[in-house]
């Protein structure tokens, strides 16, 4: 521990950690837009500029290391003016029309010319001109609104090792593009959206998909379907002030129910059904040789990953389709059938925390006869934009339950929204499918929490499993490395979600959540799995109903048709 | 003292080195030259063949750097050649490299057997033959005869004056450049000839690595690549990190307009800096060197690749050099020309496959930069003064230069000045003396106006600040630094605004576009330039106002980039704008308040008028004008319309009177 001078008082630091974290813990808040915390740090928006006494220029706090005795002025009178001329700089070529922008009023840009009190306009001049990228089923770039702080580019490159994204040209021409500047479709992206939850301005957004819903809400001729995932109902809180960390999963179905929706589906009932797909899958893999270790299949921008990157572990990735995905197919070909009214006057809408999901729903695997088994995805974030678009106070609506039969799901089937869920909810019925006896202890302490990598040796009937639990694809990318140099032989499962610490830390998440919420999206699917009766996903009751009603057996002809589907390799440019 | 590199066995050189292989050895290492005389004559017939001090038939050097090849050698070189061939004369034909007199391009030396060598100036290739014939005869053609070269045993010609009086030479003081346009720059043994690598040699044998990071601290050496930071402290950071692997990396990336001075050096004397590089990475411990150049530096490339494969064929590169236990694998990596790249960190990016683009310091590259590992980064001058400071000495360097400037600086000298060229002179030399006694001041009788020191990045002095020394310390009292060496002459007729927009214009084109200051600022400081010199026809609605709202934030915005850049390209970006600001306020006054260029440069704020006694009434002007703004009948004076001129200067042009006057 050591001392620094933080205007005028003395503030405890540890020795070599960044001054911007110091000072954090100070409680001195000095503006950053282009730090992210746990990355290399990149110095590149110089607004966290501080004057350190004994050094010439201004320095960028989030990168340079705390001293002993260092005197350190954050709110100088230079600070501050370098600061409010980097805003009005970056004003001075952006679009201005925050009116119509969809980060209005939570853009990092608008709330620091704010406090910065930039009240005229400085520097006028061109702006740079641009081409708006909406090529991407999943993520819409629009350059123009881009100051470049390069968020994107590293949590691409260094979290997710897509870098899908990077600096094109130089000097004022300079932007952010893919490979050869090609629209985001064709690049490597796997729609993750990572990039966007950490821009700060609305250069990335996710594909709008709200009015084609309204649309459909408004067509006598439809119903109208949705399902809403797990992760969802323990995030949607935080865009209307209720605390982080809540389920609002009740008032989230009525809400639902309000904007006109005339069934609201669990999409934890679909990964209850995912659970006796999988498990039955990897208990057959195992008792008959098939490939392993198996791959988890519910992460669409993994799936894309490993098409694009490692293509030679097709193979090992489970055959099930996602949860959203087996309940479009059970909704379009089942519950079509038992309302009785033909599939295409359906309209099934799924609110994932998820970007990637949009591209998912419109792969041609994920369709029949033309007809694709979802018809829109939003994020959690559009479903708040819908609820304040119809005036809905979330605070002040009654709790309802979801419809049957496919409202029904169990806690396990509640996890997959956590990195490690699948694989607690999978090693719970395994072990029920090969010993046909239940677990008795549910929690594999092993496989929870944030950290990117985790693994386990679980014991089934005397045979020892190796598993292990991967989020963020820089993880999964080290993980299969190993396994592609024979290193890794003793692993059977991995699960591997897309992004950092599972669906609650999804692309399609309220904006800018900090780790500590996160964390707190975490402790409530958690808390909902230690204080509910049935934790099992072989025994919720209407999945039980679906196989003996349609069908058949886990794994049997009909799953094989309708819940199953293989992948190809993939090119990208780069 | 034992040092434990030191060379105690040298096996046998490889046979495929172009040099005698085995009197090499005693070329580099005086000592192991064997005791018997005729192996000593024999050794010292082959060294004075080497240095060209004696020659059997004539030898014709032809100056084919860059600079000479654009100004026609080629054509010289083929010319020769030819001449040579349908007169049936033999001579040899060296390609040398650039002697740094520029404006007298393409050079070529005759040297006679017995007689001294003597430079010529401006032998373009049609006149070959005639000056072939004359030579070859044993007449100097006393128009073209640039100096003769200074001889210990070569007999003099009479009334030849020497090269090292002439005035551009004369109050020059080459070290770097001592070899450039002498020897055949292909060849490593006409380096190691003259003294090449023997400084090495007695490195690795005389000294431990830190005695040589202590030598070079001692001798006062700074980078000259612009920053002027102390080369041996840099060195003890590097040395002190830990870790295994360290390397060196030379940056040739020159990138300053109107700088020449690294290409001119790796084209003329390749293996000087191959040797500095060596000396440099045993005193830092770094086992693998890179030379980043830019690529379009062809001949520079191909000199030094050449350059490589000799020294390693030698051993005096490669694995165990010399024998010792020191090895050194340098390797060229290209760059794709751009002026951010020569700033060390992105240089370190650009290196490792990356987008070259700055990282934040701390940490330093001499702890962790490339690939993470302690990286020590030397401009190819700073390298290249290496070999003669490890043979003298510290002390015998530092006794050269000002109190905290030692040794020389190589500048190229371009412009407004009668001689340009390269030039290398002591530190301390006066910026007049290069300007007006080098350069031999500003041809067509125009005044000075001043001197751009330092590149886009430096700054300008102006004519109460000639007599400035040439000392890291002394340029900065006058907001001009060192910088890599470009100096650019200006005079009278140029507009110092207009040079300010020229640099800001490539600043704002080569920021990397990272960190917000450089990209958006310099782009705005631009256009506040490009409004100052806009003409007031131009201008609609409120851009008047706007023109004078960026005036008043002009210097306010200069001092914010150069504040909160990251790099150092970012935090120099406003110097130009600084720099001439601060001399020639007065020219912006007149741009900004009366829309009047002084200088007659800026065409929207030029204005042109007819003299009526002069004018003839031809009606030349009237019908190039393409505006319809000159009005007059035949045989009558005709005048401008100023409202309608659009400063065009076709009038001027045409006029064939003199009758027209641009103000």
């Amino acid at each position: 521990m050591i001392n620094i001078e933080v205007n005028g008082r003395k503030v405890g630091a540890e020795k070599g950690e960044m001054l911007l974290t110091a000072l954090r813990r100070a409680g001195v808040k000095v503006p950053t837009l282009c730090h992210i915390d746990g990355l290399t740090p990149t110095g590149a928006c110089r607004m966290c500029v501080v004057e350190v006494e004994g050094q010439r220029g201004l320095v960028p706090s989030c990168a340079f290391p705390a001293a002993d005795g260092m005197k350190v002025r954050t709110h100088s009178p230079r600070a501050v003016q370098a600061r409010k001329t980097i805003i009005e700089l970056l004003l001075a070529n952006h679009p201005d029309d925050c009116l119509y922008c969809v980060r209005n009023g939570n853009c990092e840009l608008q709330q620091l010319a704010e406090e910065l009190g930039v009240r005229a306009r400085r520097f006028a001049g061109d702006r740079t001109r641009h081409t708006l990228d909406a090529s991407s089923p999943s993520i819409v770039r629009d350059p123009a609104k881009c100051i470049l702080c390069s968020k994107c580019v590293r949590i691409c490159e260094e979290i997710q090792h897509v870098s899908a994204i990077d600096f094109i040209g130089r000097g004022s021409r300079a932007k952010v593009g893919t490979a050869f500047d090609e629209g985001l479709n064709v690049s490597s992206c796997v729609n993750c959206g990572q990039c966007v939850t950490v821009c700060p301005t609305g250069a990335l957004t996710e594909k709008n998909q709200i009015q084609e819903v309204i649309d459909a809400l408004h067509d006598k001729d439809k119903l109208v379907v949705v399902q809403h995932a797990p992760a969802v109902s323990v995030a949607l809180g935080e865009e209307f002030g209720v605390p982080e960390g809540t389920d609002i999963a009740g008032t989230m179905t009525t809400a639902l129910r309000w904007l006109g929706f005339d069934r609201v589906f669990d999409t934890s009932f679909a990964a209850d059904l995912t659970i006796m797909e999988e498990g039955s899958e990897l208990v057959h893999r195992l008792k008959n040789g098939g490939k392993l270790p198996m791959l988890t299949s519910c992460s669409p921008g993994w799936i894309k990953f490993v098409e694009t990157y490692y293509p030679d572990f097709l193979g090992n990735l489970s055959t099930c389709k996602s949860p959203q995905q087996m309940m479009g197919a059970i909704i379009k070909r089942y519950f079509a059938k038992k309302e009785g009214i033909h599939p295409s006057r359906i309209y099934s809408v799924s609110v994932m925390p998820c970007t990637a999901k949009k591209f998912e729903a419109a792969r041609p695997e994920m369709a029949e006869d033309g007809l694709p088994d979802i018809d829109a995805v939003l994020t959690t974030r559009e479903l708040a934009r819908l609820i304040r678009m119809r005036g809905l106070d979330l605070t002040q609506l009654p709790p309802d339950t979801a419809d049957t039969p496919f409202g029904e799901r169990t806690t396990a089937g509640k996890l997959f929204g956590v990195s490690g869920g699948v694989m607690e909810a999978a090693i719970r019925t395994a072990h029920f499918l090969v010993t046909g006896r239940e677990l008795e202890r549910l929690e594999v302490e092993a496989v929870r929490g944030l950290d990117g990598a985790k693994e386990a040796r679980v014991q089934i009937d005397g045979i020892e499993l190796g598993v292990a639990v991967v989020n963020g694809l820089g993880n999964a990318c080290r993980l299969l490395d190993d396994l592609r140099a024979g290193r890794r032989n003793d692993l059977h499962f991995i699960e591997v979600m897309t992004c950092p610490g599972g669906c609650i830390g999804g692309g399609g998440q309220p904006m800018t959540a900090s780790r500590a919420a996160i964390r707190a999206r975490m402790q409530a699917l958690y808390h909902i799995d230690s204080h509910e009766a049935v934790r099992r996903s072989h025994h919720n009751e209407s999945v039980k109903r679906l196989y003996d009603e349609f069908l058949g057996a886990p794994l049997g002809e009909m799953s094989h048709h309708i819940l199953h589907t293989t992948y190809a390799p993939r090119e990208a440019l780069v | 003292m034992t040092n434990p590199n030191s060379p105690e066995v040298i096996p046998p050189l490889p046979p495929k080195v172009e040099a005698c292989p085995e009197v090499l050895r005693w070329l580099v290492d005086a000592d192991s030259i064997p005791r018997d005389a005729e192996a000593r004559r024999f050794c010292e017939e082959r060294l004075a063949e080497l240095r060209r001090d004696r020659v059997v038939r004539p030898a014709i050097y032809v100056g084919a750097g860059t600079c000479g090849l654009g100004a026609g050698a080629q054509a010289t070189l083929d010319a020769v050649r030819a001449y040579l061939d349908s007169h049936e004369i033999h001579a040899d034909v060296v390609k040398v490299g650039c002697i740094g007199l520029c404006s007298v391009e393409p050079v070529v030396d005759i040297q006679l057997p017995g007689q001294a060598r003597v430079s010529f100036k401006q032998v373009t290739a049609e006149k070959v033959p005639g000056f072939l014939d004359e030579v070859l005869s044993g007449r100097l053609p006393e128009a073209m005869v640039l100096g003769q070269h200074r001889h210990a045993t070569l007999t003099a010609w009479d009334d030849v004056p020497y090269l090292d009086e002439h005035p551009f030479f004369a109050p020059q003081t080459r070290w770097v450049l001592a070899n450039c346009g002498l020897i055949d720059p292909a060849r490593i043994d006409e380096y190691i000839a003259r003294g090449g690598y023997a400084a090495l040699w007695k490195t690795l044998k005389e000294k431990t690595s830190e005695q040589v990071c202590e030598m070079v601290e001692a001798s006062g050496l700074r980078g000259r690549g612009g920053g002027g930071f102390p080369t041996g402290t840099k060195w003890k950071f590097a040395r002190g990190a830990r870790g295994e692997t360290k390397y060196l990396i030379c940056n040739a990336d020159e990138g300053d307009p109107g700088a020449f001075m690294d290409r001119a050096v790796i084209e003329s004397d390749p293996h000087r800096l191959l040797e500095g590089m060596a000396i440099a990475a045993y005193g830092i411990g770094a086992g693998k060197a890179y030379i980043y150049i830019r690529a379009e530096y062809p001949l520079a490339i191909k000199r030094l690749k050449a350059a490589i494969a000799q020294a390693e064929a030698a051993r005096l590169l490669g694995q165990g050099i010399l024998g010792s236990s020191f090895s050194l694998e340098v390797v060229i990596k290209m760059g794709a020309g751009a002026f951010v790249c020569g700033e060390e960190t992105a240089l370190i990016n650009s290196i490792e496959g990356r987008r070259g683009m700055p990282r934040p310091r701390p940490p330093f590259p001499a702890v962790s930069g490339l690939f993470g590992k302690p990286t020590i980064i030397n401009n190819v001058e700073t390298l290249a003064n290496l070999p003669l400071l490890a043979q003298r000495g510290a002390a015998w360097f530092s006794a050269l230069g000002t109190k905290t400037s030692k040794g020389t600086k190589v500048f190229a000298l371009s412009g407004k000045v009668s001689r340009t060229g390269l030039v290398e002179v002591a530190m301390g030399t006066r910026i007049r003396r290069i300007v007006f006694d080098i350069g031999g001041g500003i041809p067509n009788g125009k005044a000075y106006k001043a001197v751009q020191i330092g590149g886009p990045s430096g700054g300008c002095i102006p004519t109460q600040h000639l007599d400035i020394d040439v000392d890291y310390e002394s340029l900065k009292t006058v907001g001009a630094m060192m910088g890599s060496g470009g100096l650019v002459v200006m005079d009278e007729e140029t507009c110092m605004v207009d040079v300010a927009k020229f640099f800001m214009d490539f600043i704002q084109r080569e920021s990397c576009g990272k960190c917000i200051p450089c990209r958006e600022g310099t782009r705005r400081m631009l256009e506040i330039l490009q409004r100052i010199t806009r003409g007031r026809k131009k201008e609609k609605g409120i851009e008047a106002l706007e023109r004078f709202q960026s005036v008043l934030h002009l210097q306010s915005l200069a001092e914010s980039i150069r504040d909160t850049s990251l790099c150092g390209l970012g935090q120099t970006a406003p110097n130009p704008v600084l720099s001439t600001l601060r001399w020639f306020r007065d020219e912006y006054e007149a741009h900004i308040y009366d829309r009047h260029c002084p200088s007659a440069v800026c065409a929207e704020l030029v204005t042109y008028s007819i003299d009526a006694e002069k004018c003839k009434g031809c009606t030349l002007c009237l019908k190039k004008c393409p505006a319809d703004a000159i009005v007059g009948t035949l045989k009558k004076p005709h005048y401008i319309v100023v409202e309608k001129c659009i400063g065009c200067g076709s009038c001027l042009d045409a006029c064939r009177t003199e009758a027209i006057t641009k103000v």
